[in-house]
Parts: structure tokens; C-alpha cells; sequence
């Protein structure tokens, strides 16, 4: 009997080995067969010269410039306040911590719309600047504040982790050897943290460059100004598919990189 | 010079009260089961951890004082820690983590340099000054441990287990430069620990604890003499205790 029960499992444990195996082997084909097709679309040729037409040219740097700055606010705001929630006990961190996730599930064109608004002409924060003649929505200002709101929680969520990781004894050694709170913070906390934080901010920086939904609502579509690579595929997908093309096997490059270096870097920590 | 010491503190499971005075250049070892309380006493002498109530007095110093208010904030001790994990720090080299104390006090780099190397020297560590931390062996982050705590030349030095990860050799070196350590620089220092080995050849008294209070204090020939249940079955292993009580 007990023969025959091992028998039995050795049995089923052949057919999960067998199902895992498809399974993973159908996902890998759904992932890879889209982006694989993407690429047999296009001649080395034509991607090149279609990277100098001025679309594809003003959304890339747009997209480049626009997500690099919307990474370093997200960095400035997002670690101080990622060392508050994750050291510092206060009445509502809970709802705080909630809040801050929000524009993860929520939907990014209502997001965009949120944003509209609230910094639209009409809109709670929007109205105060047009007072002084200065709008914000259809900005890329606008773009750079719509990055920032989708993006800010990838940054935040990582960066409390690595807070939360790290062993209290270095910040105590650091304060009975005679450092205040800012050197500890910059000499000892950081560079114990670094790998996480940067793994955050490679996360966010990936978010913003992607970013679609939030942004046409709420800062169009402009070229030069606010129409971002996402939005410019979009857009050129129904005149000029190779430059659409161009554009999203630039995308799909920086992602491959982007996810290369937070495995790296995640590596290198552990 | 010296230390007086009267706190309380509710623990998770047991209130800490002791009172007691350490003289300069005196080693007050306080030796106690795990969970009596030893680590928590050093966290509240350093800063780290508050007193409910009480006093705390480093040479004429008030350090904290419930009554009155006032609560020297850690940074402003200068009280040198020996962790009992030793919390050296990882990125950097032993080198820097010694020099790490001088640099916040803006001492100076060419004399930074001269005082590490001393201290580098005295616990025998000229070798792996530029090593990074993380790549010391534990005898090796002890040592580090106790180089940074000590060359900050602090009013009053607290360790916690501080030989335990040394061999049998170096603890026995170990334990005596500490002690002249101590005697020469003239502070109160007070050790932790589990070991009576340590309690007996680094304490000039010794004073055992057991959930959060000292119960005996005196010279280590003393407790010898008078005995204790805590050193009875220290010596007669605790799986005989029930037979050893006096």
C-alpha cells in the first residue's frame, strides 16, 4: 500500500513537472512573441532614418528629459518622506502609507483627470496660479507633474523596504560615536541603502518614461511640448507606423536595460 | 569622575530598577542569565533607550534627571559602546570606522590619523586598516568595535559581551588591556556579560543581575566567599541546579 502511494505521487509529481514546464514555456511565448514581431517589422534601415524625422526625435528627447527630472523630484521628495514612514511612528501613517499607494491601482486617465482638476484653470491649485497668468495644464510642466504622481509610489514602496531592512545598531552606534541626526543619516543610512534606492528610482524612472494615460489628459498632446514617446506612438500608429515602430523599440530597449540594471543591482547587494 | 546611576524602566516583561555607583577608573561587571536585563541597562546608561524615572550623573554631569528634565541627547554623551553585535559598519574600512567618531568632531585629518593608528596599534589592527569591514572575521569586528568606542576618549565606556567572539588567548589579553585601559584613562566603565571568566578576571566588582534588578554586588573574591545561586549553578551546570540550592 505504501508502495503503491509513493508510486503515486512520484507519478504526480512527474505531472507537475511536466505542467510547470508548459506553463512556463507558454508564458515565456506570449511575452517574447509580441515584442519579437515588433522588431521583424522593421529594417535596421529604416529605423535609422526614421529617427531623425523630428517626431520621433522631439519625443525622445521629451520623453528623456521629462523622465530623468520627474526621477530626481521623486528622489528628493520621495526618501525623506520613505525614512518618516518607515523609522517614525505618528497618528495616521497608516492612512498616509494608504494614500501614498493610491495612484498605483488607480487608473491612470483618472488620474490625469484628477490632475486636470486640480491644477486646471478652474482647478483648486490651478486657479491660484492663473491669478498670476501662469497655467499648468497642457505644460510640460504638466508632463513632469503627471510622471511624478504615477511614478512616486514604485519610489516610495522600495525605498521604505530598504529603511525598514536596515538594522537600527548602525544608527545607534553612529549617535553614541557623536554624529547628529543629518551626517548619520548621510554617511552611515544611505550608503547601507543606496542599492534599494536606486533600484526604486531605475523602477520609477521606467514608469514615467511610460506613462500615457495621465499625461495626454492632462497635459495633451503637443509635440515638442508634451507629446512624450508614449503618446507620439499613439499618435504616429495611425499615419507613419515605421516611426511608431522606431519609437517602441526604443522603449522596449530602455525597459531591457532598465530591468538588466535592477537585477544587477539587486544582485550586487545580496 | 564617576558615575551614579538610580533608574527605572518598565521592560516587556519585568521593571528595571537599579541604582549604584561606578568610580573612575572602576570596571563594574554585571553578570545575569539572558533577558535580565543587562543589554537594556547599557541602552539607558547610552541614551538610546529612556528611563521612566530616575537619575543618571556622569562626572558631576546630569545626564538625565526625570524631576528636572533633563535628557542629554545621545550625540552629546560621549560615552563609548561596545555593541554586543558590535554594529560596525560595513561600508566602510576598519580604518574609517575607527576615524568615524573623530571626523564628527571635527578633529582635524592629520591628528584623526595619528590617534586611529594608535589605537589601530593597541588592539592590533595596523594590518587591516584599508580591509572593509564586512570582510573581518568576528574577533576582528570586536577589536574594530572596541578601537572606536575607545579613541573617542569617552567619559565613560560601556561594553556589552566584549570578548566573547575573541579565542581563548586574545581573550585573556583581551580582558587585562582592558582593564589597564580603564585604569589609566581614568573612567567608570561597566561590562556586560554571561561569562564568569570575564566578571572574574576584568570586574573590580561585579554585581549580579536577575530580572532587571541587582540582587549581589562585591568584589569577585567576595561573591566567591558568600556564594550565590546564580554562581552556584553557574559552576554546577544549570541542568543540576534543583540539586545545588544551598
Amino acid at each position: 500500500m505504501n508502495a503503491g502511494k509513493r508510486n503515486f505521487l512520484e507519478r504526480k509529481g512527474l505531472f507537475l513537472y511536466l505542467g510547470g514546464g508548459a506553463l512556463l514555456t507558454l508564458v515565456l511565448i506570449f511575452i517574447v512573441t509580441p515584442i519579437i514581431s515588433l522588431f521583424l517589422r522593421i529594417t535596421p534601415e529604416e529605423f535609422l532614418s526614421s529617427l531623425s524625422s523630428p517626431v520621433v526625435w522631439n519625443a525622445l528627447t521629451l520623453s528623456l528629459i521629462t523622465a530623468s527630472l520627474s526621477t530626481l523630484v521623486i528622489i528628493l521628495i520621495g526618501t525623506p518622506v520613505a525614512w518618516i514612514n518607515a523609522r517614525h511612528r505618528y497618528p495616521g501613517r497608516e492612512i498616509v502609507d494608504t494614500l501614498i499607494d493610491l495612484p498605483l491601482v488607480l487608473p491612470p486617465t483618472v488620474a490625469g483627470l484628477a490632475l486636470l482638476m486640480a491644477f486646471g484653470r478652474m482647478g483648486l491649485i490651478g486657479n491660484f496660479f492663473y491669478q498670476f497668468g501662469i497655467s499648468i495644464a497642457f505644460t510640460t510642466l504638466a508632463v513632469l507633474i503627471a510622471q511624478v504622481f504615477v511614478s512616486l509610489p514604485f519610489y516610495i514602496r522600495q525605498a521604505r523596504a530598504s529603511f525598514e531592512q536596515l538594522d537600527t545598531m548602525y544608527e545607534n552606534a553612529a549617535r553614541t560615536l557623536g554624529s547628529t541626526a543629518v551626517p548619520t543619516f548621510v554617511t552611515i543610512i544611505l550608503p547601507l541603502v543606496k542599492t534599494g534606492l536606486i533600484a526604486g528610482a531605475i523602477m520609477s524612472f521606467a514608469r514615467a518614461l511610460g506613462e500615457f494615460g495621465a499625461t495626454i489628459m492632462f497635459a495633451g498632446n503637443f509635440q515638442g511640448r508634451t507629446q512624450t514617446m508614449p503618446l507620439a506612438i499613439y499618435t504616429a500608429m495611425q499615419g507613419d507606423l515605421i516611426a511608431s515602430i522606431t519609437l517602441s523599440v526604443i522603449l522596449i530597449l530602455i525597459s531591457f536595460i532598465v530591468i538588466a540594471l535592477v537585477k544587477l543591482k539587486l544582485k550586487g547587494d545580496a | 569622575m564617576m558615575l551614579d546611576v538610580a533608574l527605572h524602566r518598565n521592560l516587556r516583561d519585568f521593571p528595571l530598577e537599579v541604582e549604584f555607583c561606578v568610580e573612575k577608573g572602576e570596571t563594574l561587571v554585571l553578570i545575569g542569565e539572558n533577558g535580565s536585563g543587562k543589554s537594556s541597562l547599557l541602552l539607558l546608561l547610552s541614551g538610546l533607550l529612556l528611563p521612566d524615572s530616575g537619575k543618571i550623573v556622569l562626572n558631576k554631569q546630569v545626564l538625565f534627571d526625570n524631576l528636572n528634565t533633563i535628557q542629554v541627547p545621545v550625540e552629546e554623551r560621549n560615552i563609548g559602546v561596545v555593541f554586543q553585535n558590535y554594529a560596525i559598519f560595513p561600508h566602510m574600512t576598519v580604518f574609517e570606522n575607527v576615524a568615524f567618531g573623530l571626523r564628527r568632531r571635527k578633529v582635524p585629518a592629520s591628528e584623526v590619523r595619528v590617534r586611529v593608528e594608535e589605537y589601530l596599534s593597541l588592539l592590533s589592527l595596523e594590518s587591516l586598516s584599508g580591509v572593509r569591514a564586512n570582510q573581518l572575521s568576528g574577533g576582528e569586528r570586536q577589536r574594530t568595535a572596541l578601537a572606536r568606542a575607545l579613541v573617542i576618549e569617552p567619559a565613560l565606556l560601556l561594553l556589552d559581551e566584549p570578548v566573547s567572539a575573541l579565542d581563548a588567548v586574545a581573550q585573556e589579553r583581551m580582558r587585562s588591556e582592558l582593564r589597564s585601559y580603564v585604569r589609566n584613562a581614568d573612567i567608570p566603565c561597566i561590562a556586560v556579560t554571561h561569562s564568569f571568566r570575564d566578571a572574574f578576571a576584568l570586574g573590580d566588582r561585579v554585581g549580579v543581575m536577575e530580572r532587571g534588578r541587582i540582587v549581589q554586588t562585591g568584589t569577585p573574591q567576595e561573591l566567591m566567599e558568600i556564594g550565590s545561586e546564580f554562581l552556584h549553578h553557574f559552576f554546577n551546570g544549570s541542568s543540576q541546579k534543583g540539586n545545588n540550592h544551598p
